[in-house]
């Protein structure tokens, strides 16, 4: 048994069986992370001492009753704050900072035996669709290393595609999880707006931040969200929802369920490998007994400049904290106050993050507020209403996740433009605060992943999870 | 020209929640710096604001107190601008839905005048940190202990004409909120700050003059001396051809003028928008029933009762009620069994008088009304006279000292042993023979004399009734 093949859950149950011991298993984690690191650069901070230390308690304490990914180690993306251990954000500005605490998602892994080997690499403050923007390098798809991951959880889907741990906890604010499962051909889930607690989450855009599993499979999500989902008091946006026993749905039998094509998700723009394979995965769930048709979903057109709108506001205001003056990094030779505010936030923010905090600043200030920021308020309840009347026909949607396949690196950033619109199939779901899960179901010519994005009503993480389950029994070999 | 002076407030009311707005820092004034503080309410990355349920309870409160229309359905929105003092640059407060709008509260000044301000809107928001400038060092440090405070600002109509209906208000607003118990309202500690918003205009116009807005106002009294004095300036200006700038003015206390700070001409832009990490207010019919029934009587509910129900003067009741700390004091006296109006007299005279001279708070004293009614107790069983009991009380009050012990101690207890009198009257008489055939021949005047001869040689503490009865009756059997 190479224990490198198994998912997380069958580390687990392995581990609990005494076929492999935590410090095993980790060290195996560590020597991948040592060989394949230089190469991909997925991570930014390796708590390498911490996590064999870890794992000696937890093996020291495992019970037979241990919760199913008890041992298994795993990696954080750089915006989630944990104790005692850098937390970057992949920025200058954010450089030196270890924050006091952990986020809440990571304190409940942690309640479950998670071991943290480190803290993986993304696009400078999640803002990114390429994990290109960081301040400590690029990453690289360790499926074609000329390629990019995809962003902003790069990072986070690299690893577990180069099985330098065996899940990632990413974030998803417009598809920062899907879209580099997609490209990096792991199971990646952005669940309901509000499932998982926020807090300890550096945000980028709140109302849409969302922080979710990067994983091997559909089950290993199932297993990460009921360890980490449910309303925590320090979050008043968290949900009490149906989580804690998604796993024990995720039964392979899809009789009954009416899955949605949006026709406008299928068209212009659309590499034919990626719709190929799209169709090919919608015939497979079609095997395992659901209903699928096509549908139009009409509000394609605005969702983009929807999301941008709303994200960079919310950003332009999320990152004026970052300011030299508290904690990070701090600009010399200042001659003031404003001076200081000047130099720190131009010499420590990123290009890509700079153009956000701009174009924010400008949707928000008085004369603009009522014709972007408002108006694209009123556009995001329309949005989130036409998915509405969507999920009163159809149990589920499918759609890409991402246009093509992954780009070259260095090639997105120098058309910032083109980059936003690749993100037209996952930032609706944030907008409309919907459970999203991004299903490798396929390659191109190059071999490169392909990804199917299933999406569901809010609340339904466990439907989505099923279904995707249930292609992977159905296609696996 | 006659000019009239407009003015409309804004005033920051500090709520005594035990616990700040978003987290679970004390709120306790004072201690050292950066000690009343966590990585919420220092606006750490990553972290959230999670609405303190007693703050809204409280804003709720003193909005309906204050007449104002409860918004159902409201929310918090971000302002935001770069400041040390506000680590997270942005203040958490209510600009589109305020938790009230549209209140009226009724005020009485002068000889009985009367009139109602109208409240533009209740909003809450939390309190920014504190910068410490150090010359010596030339540096500044930040203080985030007060990050977080609740607060709520209370905006008026510019329905004020002179500074005697701003400091009515402002009376009134104190005492509705401490009748409420959501803010101590002290102006020294900055639990209530009030910024005055004024413009002058012809009498008889009615569209508004540029405005100036004050700060720095501290005590009710700098209010109405920067009142008097903006009015002046702004008409002396406009007399002289000038025009009014729209600015923010500091008044200086020591020289008695106010000072330009900054111009509201280049405002800043503070990019207000919905805060997305606390979700909606929305407020049930059920919950506002609830704080409904748990108001307190107000200050004007309680002048009528104690009118109807003591018997005070309408004045005397206006005196007992326009601080809670004096209310609740003079309640628990007449629970003690005291008699009210005995009881009222004593507080208006005596305690008002010795605060005053103190320069202290009703609130804060530590005289009891256990210690009032003993002392009105031995008045009524004639064990003390009425100015040895209020020189008593002078010796007591600062440290409500034990009364019986300080009586005892001091000897001062009412001489009513009749044998030692009756010896007292016989003395004088023989001593003051001239006087007794004074009153012979008619002279009244004589026997207040002996009276007194009496009392002296009974050092004040004879009980004046027996004295007159004994010696009246020595005089006649003479």
């Amino acid at each position: 048994m190479d224990i490198l093949d198994l998912t997380a859950l069958e580390l687990g149950q392995a581990i609990k069986a005494g076929q492999v011991t935590i410090p095993e298993a980790t060290r195996t984690a560590l020597e991948v992370i040592a060989r394949e690191n230089p190469k991909n650069n997925a991570f930014i901070t390796l708590c390498a001492d911490r996590a064999m230390d870890r794992a000696k308690a937890l093996q020291d304490g495992l019970r037979p009753d241990a919760p199913p990914l008890y041992g298994v180690p795993m990696a954080a993306k750089d915006n989630l704050c944990t104790q005692g251990v850098k937390t970057t954000c992949a920025s200058k500005i954010l450089g030196d900072f270890t924050p006091p605490y952990s986020a809440t998602a990571l304190e409940r892994l942690d309640s479950a035996g998670a071991v943290l080997l480190g803290k993986v690499n993304m696009d400078e403050f999640a803002m990114g669709s390429t994990s290109e923007t960081s301040f400590y390098g690029p990453v690289k798809n360790p499926r074609d290393l000329t390629r990019v991951p995809g962003g902003s959880s790069g990072g986070a889907a690299a690893a577990v595609a180069a099985r330098m741990g065996w899940y990632a906890l990413g974030s998803d604010t417009g598809g920062s999880i899907r879209q580099p499962g997609s490209y990096c051909g792991v199971t990646g889930m952005k669940p309901t707006y509000g499932a998982v607690s926020r807090y300890g989450l550096i945000a980028y855009a709140s109302s849409l931040d969302q922080i979710g599993p990067l994983c091997r499979d559909a089950r290993d999500c199932a297993a990460v969200l009921d360890a980490m989902a449910g309303r925590d008091r320090r979050d008043s946006t968290s949900v009490d929802g149906p989580y804690g026993n998604v796993l024990a749905q995720l039964d392979g039998d899809l009789r009954g369920v009416r899955i949605g094509l949006p026709r406008e998700c299928f068209g212009q723009g659309l590499d034919s490998q990626v719709e190929a394979a799209v169709r090919e995965m919608a015939r497979a769930l079609a095997g395992r007994g659901a209903a699928v048709e096509e549908f139009s979903l009409p509000v394609m057109d605005y969702v983009v400049p929807t999301y941008y709108i709303l994200a960079s506001a919310e950003a332009s205001s999320n990152l004026s904290r970052f300011d030299g003056v508290k904690y990070g990094w701090r600009a010399e030779g200042y001659e003031d106050l404003t001076d200081l505010y000047e130099k720190t936030r131009t010499q420590g923010f990123g290009k890509e993050v700079k153009r956000r905090i701009l174009l924010g600043t400008f949707v928000l200030s008085s004369g603009y507020f009522d014709a972007y920021y408002k108006k694209a308020l009123q556009v995001k309840s329309v949005i989130a209403g036409a998915y509405r009347d969507a999920f009163s026909k159809y149990d589920l949607l499918l759609t890409p996740v991402a246009p093509t396949t992954a780009p070259k690196l260095g090639q997105s950033l120098h058309d910032p433009l083109k980059m936003y619109l690749s993100d037209i199939y996952t930032v609706p779901v944030n907008l409309a605060g919907l459970p999203g899960v991004s299903v490798p179901c396929g390659a191109d010519r190059d071999g490169l992943p392909i990804g199917g994005q299933l999406i569901g009503p809010a609340m339904g993480d466990a439907l989505v999870l099923k279904a995707a389950d249930a292609y992977q029994q159905e296609v696996r070999p | 020209m006659t000019w009239e002076t407009v003015i409309g407030l804004e005033t920051h009311v500090e709520l005594s929640t035990a616990t700040k707005i978003f987290c679970s820092c004390t709120t306790e004034f004072g201690g050292a710096p950066n000690t009343h503080c966590c990585p919420v309410c220092t606006g750490m990355p990553g972290t959230l604001p999670t609405l303190n349920e007693k703050v809204l309870e409280y804003a709720v409160k003193a909005s309906l107190a204050l007449g104002c229309t409860v918004t159902r359905r409201g929310r918090f929105d971000r302002k935001n601008y770069f400041y040390p003092d506000l680590p997270k640059a942005y203040q958490i407060s209510q600009l589109y839905l305020p938790i009230g709008r549209d209140g009226q509260v009724p005020i009485t000044w002068g000889d009985g005048e009367r009139k109602t301000i109208g409240i533009h809107e209740l909003h809450m928001e939390e309190d920014a940190g504190k910068l410490v400038h150090d010359p010596w060092q030339d540096l500044t440090q930040c203080d985030y202990n007060r990050c977080g405070v609740p607060l709520i600002e209370i905006v008026t109509e510019p329905d004020f004409r002179s500074g005697e209906e701003v400091i009515a208000y402002l009376e009134k607003l104190r005492s509705t909120l401490q009748y409420l118990g959501v803010s101590d309202c002290k102006m020294q500690e900055g639990s209530l700050r009030c910024d005055v918003n004024l413009s002058v205009r012809p009498a008889g116009t009615s569209e508004l003059g540029t405005r100036t807005e004050m700060k720095n106002l501290n005590s009710f009294k700098a209010i109405g001396r920067a009142i008097d004095y903006e009015a002046r300036r702004q008409i002396e200006r406009i007399e002289e051809g000038k025009r009014v700038v729209q600015e923010t003015r500091r008044w200086d206390e020591n020289k008695d003028a106010t000072y330009s700070m900054r111009s509201k001409e280049n405002a800043q832009d503070y990019r207000y928008f919905p805060e997305p990490d606390i979700p909606p207010i929305e407020l049930s019919d059920g919950y506002l029933d609830h704080l409904r029934a748990e108001m307190p009587e107000l200050a004007e509910a309680k002048q009528a009762r104690y009118q109807a129900q003591y018997g005070l003067s309408g004045y005397d009741a206006r005196m007992m009620t326009g601080e809670k700390a004096l209310a609740d004091f003079f309640e628990d006296c007449v629970a003690l069994g005291a008699e009210p109006k005995n009881a009222c007299n004593w507080i208006m005279t005596q305690i008002l008088r010795k605060l005053k001279e103190l320069g202290a708070e009703p609130g804060r004293m530590a005289f009891t009304p256990q210690s009032l009614c003993r002392l009105l107790a031995l008045v009524k069983e004639g064990s003390l006279n009425r100015n040895t009991a209020v020189a008593v009380f002078d010796a007591v009050f600062e440290t409500n000292g034990d009364i019986n012990e300080y009586v005892k101690a001091n000897g001062l207890s009412q001489v009513r042993d009749t044998g030692l009198i009756e010896s007292v009257v016989s003395q004088v008489i023989g001593d003051n023979p001239q006087s007794v055939s004074d009153l012979k021949a008619g002279k009244e005047k004589a026997f207040g004399f002996l009276v007194g001869q009496c009392m002296k040689v009974l050092k004040g503490q004879g009980d004046p009734k027996l004295v007159n009865q004994l010696l009246r009756e020595k005089l006649e059997k003479l």
